[in-house]
Formats: C-alpha cells, sequence, structure tokens
C-alpha cells in the first residue's frame, strides 16, 4: 500500500509549477474512447497539468425516458447504456422491479439469466482485451478480439434472438427457453474463448513493451478507488476484494445463480494498468468456468413466475445493483403503484469509473494518458446514459 | 461458494431472503439496526427519519443541514469508504399524466410549474421510505465494504434548493452533483466547480423536473399513432398491450 502511495504522489510532483502550456483535445471522436467523449488536456511540455472530460455527446436521457414507459419496455432502453455487454443492464431493473413486487423467478430462470449474465461479461471484457493492445500499437489482438467475441455473440443470438440487444429479461423470468443443441455449442464457443485468453497472455502479458507501457501506469490506491466510487475490475485491482456477485444478496440466490457455482473472485494489489488488464483477463477464465458449470447443472423446470398480465409494481423503492462487465450497475427504482416507474435512478458503471480521469491524468505523460483510459475500460453509453 | 473471508451475515441475509419474504416486517436485522442507532447517536435531532427492509436495505433522512457532516461521520467514522452515486427525486407527481393512454392524458392546463409550492400531498405516504415533506429531495448511497451494508442517505431540500457537497468527502461526488445540478437544478454549496455535466452551458431548464415537459411524448403521442397507418378492421385493445416485446419506432434509439 505504501508503495502504491508513493508512486502515485510520484507521478504528480510538479503539477503545481506555473506552466504556460498547451491545449490538446482528445476527442471527441478518438479510438480511446469506445464513443464519443471529449477530454480536454491541459500540458505542460508532454505532460498532463489539468483533464477534463466533457461529456454530453451521447447523452439520450433514459431517465426521463424511463418515466413514461411501462415496466417491461424500460428494458429496451437500458439495453443501450452499456452496449458490448447488453442482457447485464437489464438484470438489475429488472430485479428490482421483482423485489418490489415480492416475485421471485423459478430456479431455470435464474440460472439462465446467470449464464447469459457471463456471456454478455466474456463478450464484453473479450473486446478490451483485444483493444487494449490496439492503444498500445499492437494491431493483432483487437482482431483476434473481435472474432472471437463473434462465438459468444453467436450464442447470444441463437438464445435470445438478438446479438446485441437482447432485451431477452423478463419480470418474473425470460422470456423463452435455450433452443436445442444451444448446450453444446456454448461448450465449444467457451473452449474458443479459453484459447483466446491464453493467446492474449502470449501476445502481451509476456510482452516487454505491453509490461513497460502498463506496470507502474495509472496507479490508483484503493482508499481513492472507493471515494470515486470506482468498481469491477478497477477497483480489485488496486487490492479491493468486493465483488457483487459474492457479497451482494442478489448474486447469491436473489436473484441471481452465483451461488450455485465454484468461482473465484481475483484480486491484484498493484493498482496499475497492468492489473486492471490482469484481473479482466483472469475474470474472462473465470466467467468461462461459470458458465460451463452452469450448463452442466441447469435445472428443468418452467422459466417463467405466475405475473399479472398488466405489470403494476407496488408502491415503494428499491436499489438493486449488480456486478455488470464495466463495475458495479444498479437501478434506483421508485414506484408510485403505477404501471411505470416515478423515478429511475441508473448507476451505471463506467460514470463513476470515469469520474476519477482528471485526479488520475494529473501528472502523467500524453502517451500514458490512452493506455490509462484504455485501462479503465469504459463505454460511452454507460456514462452518459 | 465462492471463497469469501467475513461476509457470514451476507450469506444469513440471503436465507432469510429467499423464504421469509411473507414476514420480513417481523424481523429484525440487527445489523441494521445498530447502524442507525449509532447514526442516530452521532447526528442528534438532524437524523428525521428512518426505515429499513430488513436484512436488504436501509435509508435514513437527514436534515439538510446536516447533509455534509453526515457524509463525514460515515466516511471517517463509520467506514462507509466506497461512494456509490448521489442524485435527486422530484416527487411532484407529473402534471402530463400518465402516458399509456395518449388521448386521456392530454396536458393538463395550468399545471403549477412554479418550483417548490407544487409538492402535492398523494406523494406522501407509506411509499416514501424514511418520508419527506418537500418537493424536492437529494439522496445518496454509500457501502460499508466490511459489514456489506449499503446506506441510502436522503435529505429535505428547502426552498433554496442548496445543500452541502459532499465532494470534500467523497471525492467521487463531484461528478454526481453536477449531474443533479443540471437535471434538478439543486445548488451545492462548497462545491469546487459546479456547471453543466451533460447539457450545453446555455441550456434551460431542469430536465429530470417533473415540470419539465418530455417533448417527445408532447409531439408524439404515444405509441406513434401519428406517423403509423392504422391497420384495417383491427380495433385498438382495451388495455395496453402486456406483450413486453419493444417497439421498434423508439424515435430516441440510438444503437
Amino acid at each position: 500500500m505504501a508503495y502504491i502511495a508513493a508512486q502515485a504522489a510520484d507521478a504528480r510532483v510538479n503539477i503545481e509549477l506555473e506552466a504556460e502550456g498547451m491545449t490538446l483535445n482528445i476527442g471527441p471522436q478518438h479510438p480511446a474512447t469506445h464513443g464519443t467523449l471529449r477530454i480536454v488536456l491541459q500540458l505542460d511540455g508532454e505532460q498532463v497539468v489539468d483533464a477534463d472530460p466533457i461529456m454530453g455527446y451521447m447523452h439520450r436521457g433514459y431517465e426521463k425516458l424511463a418515466e413514461v414507459r411501462t415496466y417491461p419496455q424500460v428494458t429496451t432502453l437500458i439495453n443501450r447504456i452499456d452496449w458490448l455487454g447488453s442482457f447485464a443492464n437489464e438484470v438489475p431493473f429488472i430485479l428490482a422491479a421483482e423485489q418490489l413486487m415480492d416475485i421471485e423467478a423459478p430456479p431455470r430462470a435464474r440460472w439462465i439469466r446467470t449464464l447469459l449474465f457471463e456471456l454478455a461479461r466474456i463478450a464484453n471484457v473479450t473486446l478490451f482485451l483485444g483493444d487494449m493492445g490496439v492503444q498500445l500499437g499492437a494491431v493483432t489482438p483487437v482482431f483476434y478480439a473481435f472474432r472471437d467475441r463473434e462465438y459468444i455473440l453467436n450464442q447470444i443470438e441463437a438464445a435470445t434472438g438478438g446479438r446485441f440487444h437482447p432485451n431477452f429479461d423478463r419480470i418474473g423470468g425470460i422470456k423463452d427457453d435455450l433452443p436445442a443443441g444451444w448446450i453444446a455449442d456454448t461448450k465449444l464457443a467457451l473452449g474458443e474463448i479459453r484459447d483466446f485468453c491464453d493467446e492474449m497472455e502470449d501476445l502481451l502479458v509476456g510482452n516487454e513493451i505491453f509490461e513497460a507501457r502498463t506496470r507502474g501506469i495509472g496507479v490508483i490506491p484503493a482508499d481513492v478507488a472507493l471515494s470515486y466510487g470506482l468498481s469491477g475490475a478497477n477497483v480489485r485491482a488496486s487490492g479491493v476484494d468486493w465483488d457483487l456477485r459474492r457479497d451482494s444478496p442478489v448474486g447469491q440466490g436473489g436473484g441471481l445463480a452465483y451461488d450455485e457455482v465454484d468461482w473465484k473472485v481475483w484480486t491484484h494489489t498493484d493498482g496499475d494498468s497492468f492489473a486492471r488488464y490482469w484481473i479482466r483477463l483472469q475474470e474472462v477464465r473465470e466467467a468461462c468456468g461459470i458458465v460451463e458449470q452452469l450448463l452442466d447443472g441447469l435445472p428443468s423446470g418452467p422459466i417463467m413466475a405466475k405475473v399479472p398480465r398488466i405489470i403494476k409494481v407496488p408502491a415503494g423503492e428499491a436499489y438493486v445493483a449488480t456486478e455488470n462487465p464495466l463495475g458495479e450497475m444498479g437501478y434506483y427504482v421508485i414506484s408510485q403503484g403505477g404501471l411505470e416507474p416515478f423515478r429511475v435512478k441508473i448507476r451505471s458503471a463506467s460514470f463513476s469509473n470515469m469520474s476519477i480521469t482528471p485526479w488520475l491524468l494529473k501528472g502523467t505523460y500524453v502517451p500514458d494518458v490512452i493506455t490509462i483510459l484504455a485501462s479503465l475500460y469504459f463505454i460511452l453509453g454507460d456514462i452518459d446514459r | 461458494m465462492p471463497s469469501a473471508d467475513a461476509e457470514t451475515d451476507q450469506e444469513s441475509a440471503v436465507d432469510v431472503d429467499v423464504d421469509a419474504d411473507a414476514d420480513a416486517d417481523a424481523d429484525v436485522d440487527e445489523a441494521r439496526e445498530a447502524l442507525l442507532e449509532a447514526l442516530t447517536a452521532e447526528l442528534g435531532d438532524a437524523v428525521a427519519q428512518t426505515h429499513v427492509v430488513p436484512n436488504r436495505d436501509v435509508w435514513v433522512r437527514v436534515s439538510a443541514d446536516a447533509w455534509a457532516e453526515t457524509a463525514d461521520y460515515l466516511r471517517n467514522r463509520q467506514r462507509f469508504r466506497f461512494f456509490d452515486w448521489l442524485s435527486a427525486v422530484d416527487w411532484l407527481p407529473s402534471p402530463f399524466g400518465r402516458s399509456l393512454e395518449a388521448e386521456v392524458d392530454k396536458v393538463v392546463e395550468d399545471a403549477d410549474a412554479d418550483g417548490g409550492a407544487a409538492a402535492d400531498s398523494e406523494a406522501d405516504g407509506p411509499d416514501k421510505y424514511a418520508g419527506g415533506d418537500t418537493r424536492f429531495q437529494v439522496l445518496a448511497r454509500v457501502y460499508n465494504l466490511a459489514t456489506g451494508i449499503g446506506l441510502n442517505v436522503k435529505a429535505d431540500l428547502g426552498d433554496d434548493l442548496t445543500v452541502g457537497t459532499w465532494t470534500g468527502v467523497y471525492p467521487g461526488a463531484d461528478w454526481h452533483e453536477r449531474e443533479a445540478y443540471e437535471m434538478f437544478g439543486i445548488t451545492f454549496a462548497g462545491h469546487p466547480h459546479l456547471r453543466k455535466l451533460y447539457l450545453p452551458g446555455d441550456f434551460e431548464g431542469y430536465p429530470l423536473r417533473k415540470d419539465y415537459p418530455l417533448l417527445a411524448r408532447l409531439i408524439k403521442p404515444w405509441p406513434g399513432i401519428v406517423d403509423v397507418e392504422p391497420m384495417p378492421e383491427i380495433e385498438e385493445p382495451e388495455e395496453p398491450a402486456p406483450a413486453p416485446a419493444a417497439s421498434t419506432e423508439n424515435p430516441e434509439d440510438a444503437s
């Protein structure tokens, strides 16, 4: 801990010096930003004096729009928050509605939900694993990532009908049962992803240039990470052993089935860009293990609980968050007993993960800015909502 | 079970949650009650009301004056180290009505659009966890990672819509407060640079307030009747279709 703090302090020397620097705009269309984010950097030579992210290029006002839609309709919107792992966006909202209605999905639905949730994670993070390489000038990994992600997307499409936006989760269960032959196909796809992870480990993790550009770069001490609300792999890379799949009632039987399988929460003590990459690499492997176990133990039975034809949610308030591919994603739902929510506060992971950038980028050098942004891993739809 | 240290009370929480929801009211959630006791002892009269859903979640409403002090106490004395989010609620019933039956729910004329005075008594009642009397409330959530307990903190806002900032305690509150500022018009006293986050600088109005119309809905009544040719000899269903399948006509579909 102490040496991380020392490193962090080291990296931010000189920020108080008077600088007659230049202003550098990154974005709105820089490939490192996964969308349209603009960051205005004040530079002193090559060193960042001040970083000011400017957002809103993709703000779609989902919190307002959700107020005029029925609960089932809302999932269409929130699919588009983190568009690389869409299914995972639906789950916490549905769970919040179920909590208010006091409905519990049958076991098979919970298992399939968890399955698709983890497949969404794999599809999402796989892209990151390759993309991180391309940010550092290694072009090959990203092609592998796009190629191998397709295996997972095909499985998601086969089960839900949508490659990117499944809109598959329902209050009380899921829309459809799994198609015939899906389990065997998914296992094959998982094999491809495992190979991909090994490839990435060979190509990047052991690579001297990759390590030189990520080790010790963008160090986030655990306490700082927490007070900025960082979550997911970003905070686990700083040594915080916190994973909502394990640490929240929702993951443990209250809607998802993570308590039924054997898996492990990975942490890393360095808190640098390399640690964030490494954690995500392990988490994809872990997700493959989770999916495989869920496939083997899939219980039979109904996929929908008994729900009224017209869904009215009793008055109340509930906050449900899950461990999404990008970090903690939650919905604070206020119902006043109507067909549509009275207020939905969307707590998206990337928004909080990005909010540390003004602090984190200070004192770093321009080439490292891209590394750090890439390693924080955000989706613009998840920031702007 | 995944490897977990110090998660025993999480597990027991799950057990109760799953099969004892019916008599959840009878349960006593010791960890959360103890937390509320400590809070009340420290903050005294500043704690206006509390609410516990046993083994699930806990709410506390403090006075606006004690808002910043609460954060300090929670982070530094109660080890609520993880700042989750901060936002606000506008409890005014929407003057634009329900949205599904487009013909019925025309804009209510003479909608009381001035802030503060318009709070409707309908919004009060048991559905407001930890109560509250004012139209606007700020609402934040923090976590204690050691115990796994999340705490929702609320505060009623007076007519000046001003409350102390949390940025001194939780630096991550910065953007959240800027969002609440532009969306609800709430001022966070002491915030280092309170300016708009998403919206352009010259944007007028506060979009997440209930009296701010969703223009897309006013122009084109849901579900897009204006530009869809009616199918011959099909009657309008009596009630909104239950099928959760999405309309393909979301005007804001941005994918």
